[in-house]
């Protein structure tokens, strides 16, 4: 007799334990949410949750914080995707955090309302009474979030103690605490880049065209393409040229570079992304550049 | 290809996170902007090599410290195999984060100091992943590039540990020599120690044989969630109830006859549901949803079982357990929230038999408490019945956690024992 060795791919493992994840928080929370920015990494989540409930609908809304600098193309592609879905989105703006004067706007060429949005984000969480929020984060992406739990605690003010986190075991996740706490839930926490991009292959997954490999008008700082646009504050010494690029992730347009490529298909992204020997942040987030522990410091004061 | 989750383990210094760096950096898994942004450091602090040590420090208390706090977990792929590297802290106040760590992994490496030789740390850490039943050992003598190389030092370490670890369940132990901050036998066999006749750590790594570590013999679904679509102009799924859970153990198939804890009601398989159509079978670790012939009143925290093997029900538990809280201590009378598969109930710490010194595995019967990082074997009275095997035979229906109910930390982790 043929003996069976029940092996599981790489993909079907992580999808697994991602569905197992979202479950296991639809049943121990009250008001979970899904921050969905319309990013690669939350389309694949957003994937997931269909899955992990189907035939029934996903059993909580979406939440996109909307710094008001996003990308038409990844905005557009937000509002389709939560109609095809029937699945409530709630859109908390960084702008009307900016009007009710509970941030302050930064000034200057570097600008970014890049860190604005944490109060944006904490106000809505509380506003809504969240007690559990997805987020598209992957260990692989930075050193801080290498250090992370899936499940991860976060205090009434929404800040993150990476000295004194909850055990984590097994596949048991630790889902209590007090009103006006919250948890950080990373179903992603074990894909890498390359994972993602299979899996978005796989199953034939629609992404924002933004990452495929277009013509569009930049201009160089600091080793990065950033795009020419209203919202980027251009210096004269910073000449405007066009350029066949794409993005590799996408965030808020003052941050976020391009990178020059060809890529057209899901498939030359994957040869691509296979043969790079740059992160995908150190390739494309200035937020990163800041300091050796930026993304620490806006994690701890609560950041995605 | 398959996933190899792993784990560094092993006294403070002893060289764990360089190895991860090592073994990172030989395999092309470090970016060059990961590996300026190191360099810099290294140099900004005046230390004359690379110290790939802060490619998985992570945190700002770490890199100030020069150890590590917390896990980290970084990811690598050769053409054989994705992996899933764990790399835990050696300090004893950070046990506990040890533990979260090797708790999944399918290989543990134990990193020895060839000049210090087995140290208390090396025994503790070793002892805990036969605890956690990682089935596969590698025992690493680093730093042997400060001791020449020496045959004789690597079998000295070599007979120390062996004698040890007789002592514990473990049942696939491999030694290697190795420098990590070098490169020796990590990527590739070292020319600097001919004697060594075995492979290198990567090659050991790509190849250990992990499938049949799964339990694919005891049918065990924890029931996770119900659903039941409720769009209202959705007739076709109108009356649609599925069981969703992660598969824990065996081979389910449709028609299989089941039976359900705690009622002890059968039924069969009616399909195996998942968002990509239905499926033929579902085994470890794949989540589905099972629809089932009869109506049964199932919900989370049920179990599927097959009729003629099913786990333990049971409301007395033996267990032993690594005791995880700072301040708090585990002692006979402690009330405790407790959470195993899917089920979460309150337990009762009725007896502490003894404290295990991790040194000599002796134990203390005259022990009273356990404490940080002290493990015990305990009795536990539990509000409602749950569904256990023993952990050995079993990770997922034999391990849980007790999570204290005033602060809501995670206290201790348990593993069942002698379930009868
Ligand atoms: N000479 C030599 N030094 C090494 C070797 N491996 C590590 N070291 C050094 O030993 C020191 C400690 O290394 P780490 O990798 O930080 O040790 P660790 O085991 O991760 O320590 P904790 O995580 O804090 O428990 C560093 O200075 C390393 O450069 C080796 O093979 N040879
Ligand atoms: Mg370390």
């Amino acid at each position: 007799m043929l003996q069976r060795d029940y092996t599981t791919s790489q993909l079907d493992v992580l999808e697994a334990e991602a569905i197992h994840i979202m479950r296991e928080v639809a049943a121990e929370f009250e008001r979970p949410c899904l921050l969905f920015s319309g990013g690669k990494d939350s389309i694949v989540m957003l994937r997931l949750a269909e899955k992990a409930f189907w035939p029934a609908a996903i059993p909580f809304p979406l939440m996109h914080v909307d710094t008001g600098h996003n990308f038409k193309e990844v905005i557009e592609f937000r509002d389709r995707r939560s109609v095809e879905l029937g699945a409530r989105l709630i859109v908390a703006s960084v702008q009307d955090s900016i009007d009710q004067g509970r941030v302050v706007e930064e000034t200057g060429r570097r600008a970014s309302r890049n860190r604005l949005q944490t109060t944006t984000l904490l106000d809505a969480i509380e506003e809504h009474e969240f007690d559990a929020v997805f987020g598209g984060a992957r260990r692989d992406e930075e050193k801080a979030r290498a250090k992370e739990r899936v499940f991860s605690f976060r205090d009434d003010f929404g800040q993150w103690d990476p000295k004194n986190q909850r055990p984590e075991l097994w596949s048991l996740y630790n889902a209590r605490i007090r009103k006006g706490e919250h948890i950080r839930v990373f179903p992603l926490s074990n894909w890498t880049e390359l994972d993602v991009w299979d899996y978005i292959r796989r199953e034939g997954i629609e992404i924002p065209s933004i990452y495929f490999a277009h013509t569009r008008k930049v201009f160089e700082r600091d080793g990065m393409l950033l795009p020419d646009s209203e919202v980027v504050q251009r210096g004269d010494d910073e000449p405007l040229f066009e350029a066949v690029v794409r993005y590799r992730t996408v965030g808020d347009m003052t941050c976020t570079g391009a990178v020059q490529s060809p890529a057209a298909t899901v498939e030359e992204i994957i040869e691509e992304i296979a043969a790079t020997r740059i992160t995908e942040r150190g390739a494309t987030r200035a937020d990163d550049r800041s300091s050796e522990a930026a993304m620490e410091d806006r994690k701890r004061e609560g950041y995605f | 290809m398959d996933i190899l989750r792993f784990a560094t383990a092993g006294s403070v210094d002893d060289g764990k996170s360089t190895l991860i760096g090592r073994l990172l950096y030989d395999s092309k898994a470090i970016f060059e902007d990961q590996l300026e942004a190191v360099e810099r450091t290294s140099r900004d602090r005046g230390t004359e090599y690379t110290d790939l040590s802060l490619l998985t420090d992570g945190l700002r208390a770490e890199r100030e410290q020069g150890i590590t706090i917390d896990v980290a977990y970084r990811y690598f792929a050769t053409p054989r195999r994705k992996f899933i590297i764990a790399d835990t802290p050696g300090h004893i106040q950070y046990t506990r984060n040890m533990v979260t760590g090797a708790s999944t992994a399918d290989l543990a490496i134990i990193l020895i100091d060839a000049r210090k030789g087995v140290l208390e740390q090396s025994r503790r850490h070793a002892f805990l992943t036969s605890l956690l039943r990682v089935p596969h050992l590698v025992l690493a003598v680093n730093k042997m590039d400060l001791v020449d190389y020496s045959q004789e030092r690597f079998e000295e370490i070599r007979e120390e540990f062996t004698a040890f670890a007789s002592k514990l369940n473990v049942s696939d132990l491999t030694f290697i020599p190795i420098s990590a901050l070098n490169g020796d036998n990590v990527v590739s066999r070292s020319q600097n120690t001919p004697w060594y006749l075995g492979t290198s750590l990567l090659h050991h790594l790509e190849n250990v044989h992990i499938a049949s570590d799964r339990n694919l013999t005891d049918v065990r679904f924890p029931v996770q969630y119900v659903i039941r679509p409720q769009r209202a102009n959705d007739h076709a799924f109108h009356d649609y109830r599925g069981y969703a859970g992660q598969v824990a153990g065996g081979v389910l198939k449709p028609g299989d006859e089941v039976v359900h804890l705690p009622s002890g009601l059968t039924t069969r398989i009616a399909s195996i549901d998942t968002f990509d159509g239905p499926v033929e079978e579902a085994f470890p670790p794949m989540s589905v949803t099972l629809r089932f012939e009869d109506d049964i009143d199932i919900s989370r925290g049920d179990m599927i079982a097959r009729p003629n093997n099913q786990p333990h029900v049971a409301q007395e538990l033996e267990a032993m357990v690594c005791w995880m809280a700072d301040g708090i201590k585990l002692t006979p009378r402690s009330k405790l929230s407790i959470k195993h598969t899917t089920r979460t109930a309150r337990a009762l710490v009725r007896d502490l038999h003894y404290r295990l010194d991790v040194n000599t595995l002796h134990r203390d019967e005259e022990a009273t408490s356990l404490g940080l990082n002290e493990i015990g074997r305990v009795s536990l009275r539990i509000t409602q019945p749950l569904f256990v095997d023993d952990y050995a035979r079993n990770r997922q229906t034999g391990g849980f956690i007790l999570v204290d109910e005033a602060t809501n930390g995670t206290v201790g982790a348990g593993m069942v024992l002698d379930a009868s």
